[in-house]
C-alpha cells in the first residue's frame, strides 16, 4: 500500500515531544525482517504539549486548577496536551494528591468519579517507562480529563488516589498486579486478577504473551507473539 | 522481582492453625450447625465460591458471620482471568473486536461498541461513520441491554428460589437473540460492530422481525412484572435490602442502575451522546429508594424504554434502506459485504469473481487489509458507553501502527463489586445473594 510511506505519526507542527511511544526498526517486528529495510529506524512520539489557548472549556479548567496549586502549579503540571478533543495533564507524582484533591473538591472542576487508572509500558521512553493515566469524570460540569503520571521502571512509585477516590482501590491493584506500578498509600496493594504468588508483571511489554506453535494443516503456525508482524 | 519481594493479599481470616474447618457442599448442613455448635464458636468463616450457582461466574466471597448476620465481606476475582487486553496488542485493530466482545458476553455489543467507537476517534472519522451504521449499532446496543438486564432479573429471581422469573425472562431473552442472530448470524459473541461501521448490512425481512420481536418481549415483560412487583415475598426479599446511597456512590464510583437508585439520573447516553442518541426519544428511569427492589425496578423500566429506542431503529432503517453501513475509506472498511450462504457461512460470491477472475489488485488490497489490517495515527483516546452495567469505558493507545499499543477497559462490573462489602455487612447472610444480584455483573468483564 502507497500509505506505508505516510508518517504514522499525525503532523505535530512545533509542539514538543511528551512521550516517546517506541521506536521502530526495519519494516517487520519479531520474526526477522525479510524486506531489506532493516536498517530503517523511526521514533514514534505521542502529540507533544500544546499552547494556549487549549479551546473548549480546557482554558478554564487549567486556570482554576494552576490558580488553587498556586506556586506549585509550574511544578505540578509538567505539560498540558490536547488531541483529539480529549485534555491530558501531565501531572508530577510529588503534586498528584494535591492535584487531584483540587480536581474532586472545586466547584469549578468538580471531578466527582476517577474512572480508575490505566496503565501503559513504554520500554523506549527513558526514564519514564511507565505510565499511570487517570480518566477523570464530572458529572456537574459534564467533562472528563485525562491526568497522567510517567515514572521511572527502576522507581516506579506514586501515591495512592484512593483517599480521595476509593473507587480506585481494585484499580490500583490490577495496576500494581499487571505493571508493578506501585501505589504509596494504598490499604492493601494485593494481586488481583493474577495468583497472589505469581512473578513477574504480565501487561509489560518485555513480559511474553506465551502460546505454543501450532500445526495447521501440515504447517507450523508460531503463536502471536512470535509471528511476523507488520508493525 | 522475586517470589518474595511479591505483595500477597491481605491473609487469612485467622491466623490460628487449630481453628475448625468444614467442608460444605450443599447437602445437609445440619451435622456441621451442631459440631459448630459444640465447638462453641460464634464466629464462622463462610467460602462461598468460586463455584457457586449465584456468583454469576466464578466469583470468591469470603463471609466472616456471627449467627446469621454477615460481619465482614470480601470478594476474591481474577479466576476468569484471560488476558484479553494483552492478547489484543497482538491482533489488528480488527481483530480485537472478536477479543473484546468476549469480556462481558453478557452484554457483549457494548464492549464492541465503545472500542470501535474509540478507534474511530483515534482516526478522526467519527463523523465518516454511516447514519445506518449508527442506527444497526444502537439497534444492537438496545437489544443486549434488553437481554442483559432479563439476566440480571432473571437470575436474581432464581437465586431466590422463582424459577418461573428466570425461565420467563430467557425466553424474552431469546426472542432479542433470534434479531441479533438474524442479523448477525451469531447469538452473542458477535464481532458484528467494526472500526468505521458494522460488518453487514441487514437481510431481508430484518425490519418486519423487529417489529414483530417488539410485543412479544413487552408481553414478557409484563409477565414479569405482574409476577415480581406485587408479589409479597418478592418485596421482603429486596425491599430496603442492599442499600448504597449516592454518597455511597460518588465514593465508589458507582454508576448505571446502582447510581440512578439513588435518583441521580446519570446516563451516558443522554449526558455525552455516541451513535446518534441525541435524536432518540427516551427517558431514563431513577428511583429514590437506593435499595435492591428499585434496581429490578429501574431495569424492567429500562427494558421498555430500550424497546422504545429500537422501534425507532425500525423506523429509521426502513427508510435508510439500501445505503452504506461501513465508512467510505477502502483503507479502512473490508471489501465485500457478505451474505448468508446454504451452508451457514458468510460469503459473497460477486466479490470472489472479482477477486479471482479480474482485478488481482483487489486480491492483494483484501489480502493486505486483512492480514496486516490498517494503522492508525499515535495517540491515545478514552471513550465511554452506557452499558446496563453502568460506565463502560476504554483506553486506547496507537503506536502508529496495526495494532493497539495498548487496551484498556474500565469494566462497570469490575468496580462496582467493590461495593459488595457495603451492601451485605451488617446484613442477613440470605441477602449477600441479593445483595450479588443486585449489583449485576459478569465475570468475564470483571476479570477480562
Amino acid at each position: 500500500m502507497s500509505d506505508d510511506l505516510t508518517p504514522a505519526t499525525p503532523d505535530m507542527g512545533d509542539r514538543t515531544p511528551v512521550t516517546l511511544i517506541n521506536v521502530r526498526e526495519g519494516m517487520f517486528g519479531a520474526g526477522g525482517d525479510t524486506s531489506g529495510y532493516a536498517g530503517l529506524v523511526r521514533t514514534i512520539e505521542m502529540p507533544g504539549a500544546s499552547e494556549r489557548p487549549y479551546g473548549e472549556w480546557f482554558d478554564g479548567v487549567v486556570d482554576v486548577l494552576e490558580e488553587l496549586l498556586g506556586d506549585d502549579a509550574d511544578d505540578a503540571i509538567e505539560s498540558v496536551v490536547v488531541d483529539r478533543g480529549e485534555l491530558t495533564l501531565y501531572v508530577n507524582r510529588d503534586h498528584l494528591l494535591a492535584v487531584a484533591r483540587h480536581l474532586r473538591d472545586d466547584q469549578d472542576l468538580r471531578f466527582e468519579i476517577c474512572l480508575g487508572v490505566s496503565g501503559v509500558h513504554y520500554p523506549a521512553d527513558e526514564g519514564r517507562e511507565l505510565h499511570a493515566v487517570f480518566p477523570m469524570q464530572s458529572i456537574t460540569h459534564n467533562r472528563r480529563l485525562r491526568v497522567e503520571v510517567a515514572l521511572s521502571e527502576d522507581d516506579a512509585r506514586l501515591p495512592s488516589l484512593t483517599s480521595i477516590y476509593p473507587a480506585n482501590n481494585w484499580h490500583e491493584r490490577e495496576t500494581w498486579d499487571f505493571f508493578g506500578i506501585i501505589f504509596d498509600g494504598h490499604p492493601s496493594l494485593a494481586r488481583i486478577e493474577m495468583p497472589d504468588d505469581w512473578v513477574g508483571h504480565p501487561q509489560r511489554k518485555d513480559y511474553p504473551l506465551g502460546g505454543i506453535p501450532v500445526e495447521y494443516k501440515g504447517a507450523e503456525i508460531p503463536s502471536p507473539d512470535t509471528r511476523r508482524q507488520y508493525r | 522481582m522475586t517470589a518474595e519481594q511479591t505483595a500477597h493479599a491481605t491473609g487469612a481470616f485467622t491466623e490460628d492453625p487449630e481453628a475448625a474447618e468444614y467442608t460444605a457442599y450443599g447437602s445437609d448442613w445440619s451435622s456441621i450447625a451442631e459440631e459448630a455448635a459444640r465447638l462453641a464458636q460464634q464466629r464462622i468463616v463462610v467460602n462461598m465460591g468460586p463455584q457457586h450457582p449465584s456468583t454469576h461466574g466464578v466469583l470468591r466471597v469470603m463471609l466472616e458471620i456471627e449467627g446469621e448476620t454477615v460481619t465482614e465481606a470480601r470478594a476474591g476475582i481474577g479466576y476468569l482471568h484471560t488476558g484479553i487486553e494483552k492478547n489484543m496488542e497482538f491482533r489488528t485493530w480488527t481483530q480485537g473486536v472478536t477479543f473484546c466482545t468476549r469480556m462481558d458476553y453478557v452484554a457483549s455489543m457494548f464492549q464492541e461498541a465503545v472500542y470501535c467507537l474509540g478507534i474511530e476517534k483515534l482516526l478522526g472519522i467519527t463523523d465518516d461513520v454511516p447514519e445506518r451504521a449508527s442506527v444497526l449499532r444502537v439497534l444492537m446496543m438496545e437489544l443486549t441491554r434488553i437481554g442483559s438486564h432479563l439476566v440480571a432479573i432473571g437470575t436474581g429471581g432464581n437465586e431466590m428460589g422463582a424459577t418461573t422469573i428466570m425461565t420467563t425472562a430467557f425466553i424474552a431473552r431469546e426472542d432479542t437473540f433470534r434479531i441479533i442472530e438474524m442479523i448477525t448470524g451469531l447469538r452473542t459473541n458477535n464481532a458484528y460492530i467494526r472500526p468505521g461501521g458494522v460488518s453487514q448490512d441487514t437481510p431481508e425481512g430484518a425490519v418486519d422481525a423487529i417489529r414483530a420481536m417488539i410485543p412479544k418481549v413487552r408481553q414478557r415483560l409484563d409477565e414479569m412484572a405482574d409476577l415480581q412487583l406485587k408479589n409479597p415475598i418478592f418485596i421482603g426479599r429486596l425491599q430496603g435490602i442492599a442499600h448504597l446511597n449516592l454518597a455511597g456512590c460518588m465514593a465508589l464510583g458507582i454508576t448505571g442502575p446502582i447510581l440512578r437508585s439513588t435518583g441521580l439520573p446519570y446516563d451516558v447516553r443522554k449526558a455525552e451522546p455516541y451513535c446518534g442518541y441525541e435524536t432518540y426519544d427516551f427517558q431514563v428511569p431513577t428511583s429514590t429508594d437506593s435499595d435492591a427492589f428499585s434496581r429490578v425496578v429501574l431495569r424492567m423500566e429500562e427494558c421498555y424504554e430500550s424497546l422504545k429506542i429500537i422501534a425507532q431503529c425500525a423506523d429509521r432503517l426502513e427508510a435508510s434502506e439500501g445505503q452504506p453501513v461501513m465508512v467510505a475509506d477502502k483503507k479502512i472498511a473490508w471489501p465485500a459485504q457478505l451474505a448468508l450462504g446454504p451452508d451457514g457461512q458468510g460469503n459473497s460470491l460477486d466479490h470472489i469473481r472479482e477477486i479471482m477472475g479480474t482485478s488481482m489488485e483487489a486480491l492483494i488490497h483484501h489480502f493486505k487489509l486483512v492480514t496486516e489490517g490498517f494503522k492508525v495515527p499515535a495517540g491515545q483516546v478514552y471513550q465511554t458507553v452506557e452499558s446496563p452495567k453502568g460506565l463502560l469505558g476504554v483506553h486506547l493507545v496507537s503506536d502508529g501502527g496495526t495494532k493497539p499499543w495498548r487496551a484498556h477497559f474500565r469494566d462497570p462490573g469490575f468496580n462496582n463489586l467493590q461495593a459488595l462489602s457495603i451492601l451485605c455487612e451488617g446484613g442477613q447472610i440470605a441477602d449477600v445473594v441479593v445483595a450479588i444480584a443486585s449489583i449485576d455483573f459478569v465475570l468475564g468483564g470483571v476479570d477480562r
